[in-house]
Formats: C-alpha cells, structure tokens, sequence
C-alpha cells in the first residue's frame, strides 16, 4: 500500500521519466522546483547497439537507454531508491510504442520501491519548466504558449491543473515550419537551431504572409511555408549566402510575428498576470526578445535545456500532481492523442 | 491498376477531394501520399478527417509521426518526413495501423514503401509550374479494393462541375 504520509514530508524528491518522443530522459526534483539531475540520453554514451543501427524516432532506442538514464539520474542526484518520494512518467502524448517504455518502467519503480506514481501529460510538463530554479513560482492566471516541432498551442491555466485550450495549429506546428524552411532552403538539420543562425547573419527585409485568422486564437503555417517555396522557385536563392540569410531571417520574423502579437493580444484580453513560454520554439533568442521586448505583460522564459525535451518538467509537474492528490493506478495506459484543456 | 488525374484549384479543392475519398473510406484502406514540401498532402488529409466525420482539424505529423482521430471510423494519420532509416518503420509498429480498424493516410509513403501493403491507393501531388494554388493530384490504385474506390470518386468527381 502507498504511505500518503510520505506525501507529506517537507522535502519531497520526485523521479520523472520522459519517454514520448525522440528523448530519453529521467531526473530527480525536489519539491517541485529544485533540480538534483537532469539526465537526456542524447548526453551521454549508450554502449549496447542494436545491429548497428540506432534508430532516432524509435521506441528500442529507449529500450536501450531507460535504465542507464535513470540510474545516472539518480547518482547524479545523490538519492537512493528508498529517498524517492514518488514517480512521475509522461503518458501522452506521442508515439504509443516510445510511451509505453516510460510508464512501464514507472510502473515496475513505484510497484518494487512502493511507491505513489503520476500520469503526466507532455504538453502540462512543458508548461511547467517555468517552476524550475524560479525563485518565485509564476502568478495565475497565466497564458501559456507552447512551441515544439509537433505542437503550437495557446492554454489558459488559472491553477494546477486547471487548463483551458484557447488556440492551436491548424495546420504545421512552429518548430514544424521553421525545420521545413531549413529543408526548402537546403540548410540541413536540426532546421529550428539553423534558421536561427542565418537569421542572425541576415535582415528580415522580405515580405512573407501572415495567417492572422482574426477572431480565433488558432495558428497556420502551411501558407507561409508554400510561398517560401515559391520565392525560392522564382528567385536564384540557393547557392546566394547573403539572400539565403536574409530569406531565413524574414521567414523567422513572419512566424515570430505571428506568435508574439497573437499571444500578446490573447494575455490582454483574457487578461492574465503572466505569459509562460515552453517547448523547444521557446529557446529561439529572436522570439523570447521580442516577447520580452513588447509584452506589456511580464513573460517567462524556461533556460534553453530546459525548453526542449527533458524529464525535470515531467518531475516538477509530477510534484504538483502528488500535491493534489492526483495519483495513477497501476492500470493506467499510454493516451498517443492526448491532449491539453 | 487504374489512374486518375485532376488539377486542384486551391487549397479548399484539395480538401473537398479529400472529404469524398474519406466519406468513400472503408475500414483497413490505405491511401499512400507523396509530394513535395507546400503540395498540400495534410490538406488533402484534413479534407479526408472531414469525409469521416472528424470535427477537429487533422494536423500536420511530422514531428509526432503518428496522430490518431476518431469520427465514423479512426483516421491514422502517418508520417515519415523525419525518417532516415528504413529500419525506424519497421521498429514503429505501423502493421497495428495498416491491419488495425480504421483508415491510415501516409505522408511521405516514399520513403518506406517496401514496409507498407502493396495494394494501396496512391495520391502523388505536384505543384503547377507559374501557379500558386494549383496543383496537379494523380490516383494510382493497386488492387480491386482500390480499384473500384477510384470508379467511385470518378463518378462523384463527374457530379461536380469544378472538377471538369
């Protein structure tokens, strides 16, 4: 039986385990704000391979790495088995096989150490990155944006727990875009993080459309992307260094502008006390100034590592969860299509 | 084998296309998609969700690989742009999909075809060259199911002038 008094205790350590997408990862949170490790697989070297191939977007690669992450995790925390307070895993959304790693890893922790776990939700954890190392946690009513390569979303959180889904994409998610601008533009991958570079070496001097869709909090990016596609078809782009940055830069500012104004306008209107940022968009310097620099509304930014996948945010979130008494039952599934509010 | 070719006006015509293929969708039919970047696979897909009944927008899956809607029957909507190893689509286990009890669309099907059924509805997308909204849409189908799936668009195509 779980011990609710250990729910209690004053310093709560919580393991979190992120397993929904490409990242592998595991960390140690105590109470719901402080990190003691922040293990993603992709840091450190996994020595079994698996015919040769490592597969990026698959659930063996998690398989191999999920119990090196979490015992580094732990080690690098200086906690036991027996100093966790409780388990919190990600159980959607994302890829089921890649899912399921994580939650029944949790599972077979918090069955063999007795211990209390949560289902957290991927998109919730992103939000709560801005808890992390804060010295004070954000005020609600808050309106968090998220921005990842597969989701672009604007919630309203009036507490823990309590979301309301305001907006999202229509069509391609943020990161989504700017990862397709670097392939039309031949620039290569990560495309977000490289688009970001030439944007730092070009002027934002060329007109791209702007999907507005006035009076809804919803995003689109997929017209924006095809006439990116046809500027470059028409005009001698490629091989000409200076227009290719300038052509990145612009595009950038396009969904930059789009973003920014969208969530400014939503956070007055609303209104609310803060605007969290998340999600791995999140750590682009031209979007967080421009947040910073125009939001009459004071704005939380997660540092970069954590804006990306990690499993600190999956900890932290999981704190709050035990906090509501928001426990999970050893039959919880993995939910591919979750979604947030 | 049967094929087909229409020349799509814009963006709401790709996803009218897309809502009769999806009101014409059977339980275990694969529609395969390829094109280039902009050429409005997830358009033709959001029109398919529709045909099905799906009341919320079908988003792009890049990222995600796999996103699943429900309507009259579950929509699996795939993506292998960010696959680089053909071995990464036989780890995904899709066969839940494409055997499973709803319909898969699949973006980027190129990139892992000797991984999907060989009997299958392909839809390849072009850009019309000095147009910005048209584009090019060619049906291939492989096997009878599919086969008599083109006749039946065909016809209800027919019906509509816009598409003459």
């Amino acid at each position: 039986m779980i011990n609710i008094e250990l729910l209690e205790r004053r310093n709560m350590k919580i393991l979190g385990i992120e397993t929904s997408c490409d990242e592998t990862a595991a960390a140690v949170i105590e109470n719901g704000t402080r990190i003691l490790s922040n293990v993603v697989a992709s840091q450190i070297e996994i020595h079994a391979r698996y015919g040769g191939i490592v597969p990026e977007v698959a659930s063996r690669q998690h398989m191999l790495s999920i119990v090196p992450v979490i015992e580094k995790a732990l080690t690098e925390a200086k906690t036991s088995w027996q100093d966790l307070d409780g388990v919190a895993v990600t159980f959607g959304p994302g890829l089921a096989g890649s899912l399921l790693v994580g939650v029944n890893v949790a599972k077979a922790i918090a069955l063999s150490q007795n211990l209390p776990f949560t289902g957290v939700n991927h998109l919730e954890a992103h939000i709560y990155a801005n808890w992390l190392n804060k010295e004070k946690p954000p005020s609600f009513p808050c309106l968090c944006l998220i921005i990842s390569g597969g989701h672009s979303e604007l919630v309203l959180m009036k507490g823990h727990g309590q979301f309301e889904k305001l907006g999202r994409t229509r069509d391609d998610a943020a990161g989504e875009a700017l990862d397709k601008a670097a392939r039309i533009l031949e620039l290569g991958y990560p495309g977000g993080p490289i688009i970001e570079k030439e944007a730092s070496s070009g002027k934002p001097c060329l007109q791209f459309p702007r999907a507005w869709l006035k009076g809804s909090h919803d995003f689109s990016f997929s017209g924006l992307k095809t006439a990116l596609w046809h500027f470059v078809q028409k005009n001698q782009v490629l091989g000409n260094n200076s227009l290719v940055a300038n052509v990145a830069a612009s595009f950038q500012e396009a969904v930059i502008d789009v973003l920014v104004t969208k969530t400014i306008n939503a956070a007055e209107e609303l209104p609310v006390k803060q605007i969290l940022l998340s999600g791995g968009v999140a750590s682009n310097k031209f979007l967080t100034k421009r947040f910073l620099d125009t939001s009459p509304i004071p704005v939380s930014v997660p540092p970069p590592h954590l804006c990306t996948d990690n499993a600190a945010m999956v900890g932290a979130c999981g704190y709050y969860h035990f906090q509501n008494g928001n426990l999970s039952s050893y039959d919880l599934d993995v939910v591919p299509s979750l979604s947030l509010g | 084998m049967k094929s087909l070719k229409l020349r799509s006006h814009s963006p709401e015509q790709t996803q009218l296309l897309g809502s009769h293929l999806g009101e014409l969708a059977q339980q275990g039919d694969i529609f395969l998609l390829i094109g280039e970047l902009g050429t409005g696979k997830t358009c033709l897909v959001q029109g398919i969700a529709r045909g099905l009944g799906i009341k919320e927008y079908a988003f792009s899956p890049s990222f995600v690989i796999i996103r699943e809607y429900h309507g009259n029957l579950p929509l699996f909507h795939i993506d292998f742009y960010r696959i680089k190893h053909i071995e990464e689509i036989s780890d995904l286990g899709l066969e839940e999909y494409l055997y499973g009890n709803g319909v898969c669309a699949i973006e980027w099907a190129e990139k892992g075809t000797s991984a999907l059924p060989e009997e299958n509805l392909t839809i390849t997308l072009n850009y019309i060259p000095d147009s910005e909204t048209e584009r090019s849409i060619y049906f291939e189908s492989e096997g009878k199911r599919y086969l008599e799936l083109l006749e039946k668009l065909e016809l209800r195509l027919k019906r509509e002038k816009s598409w003459n």
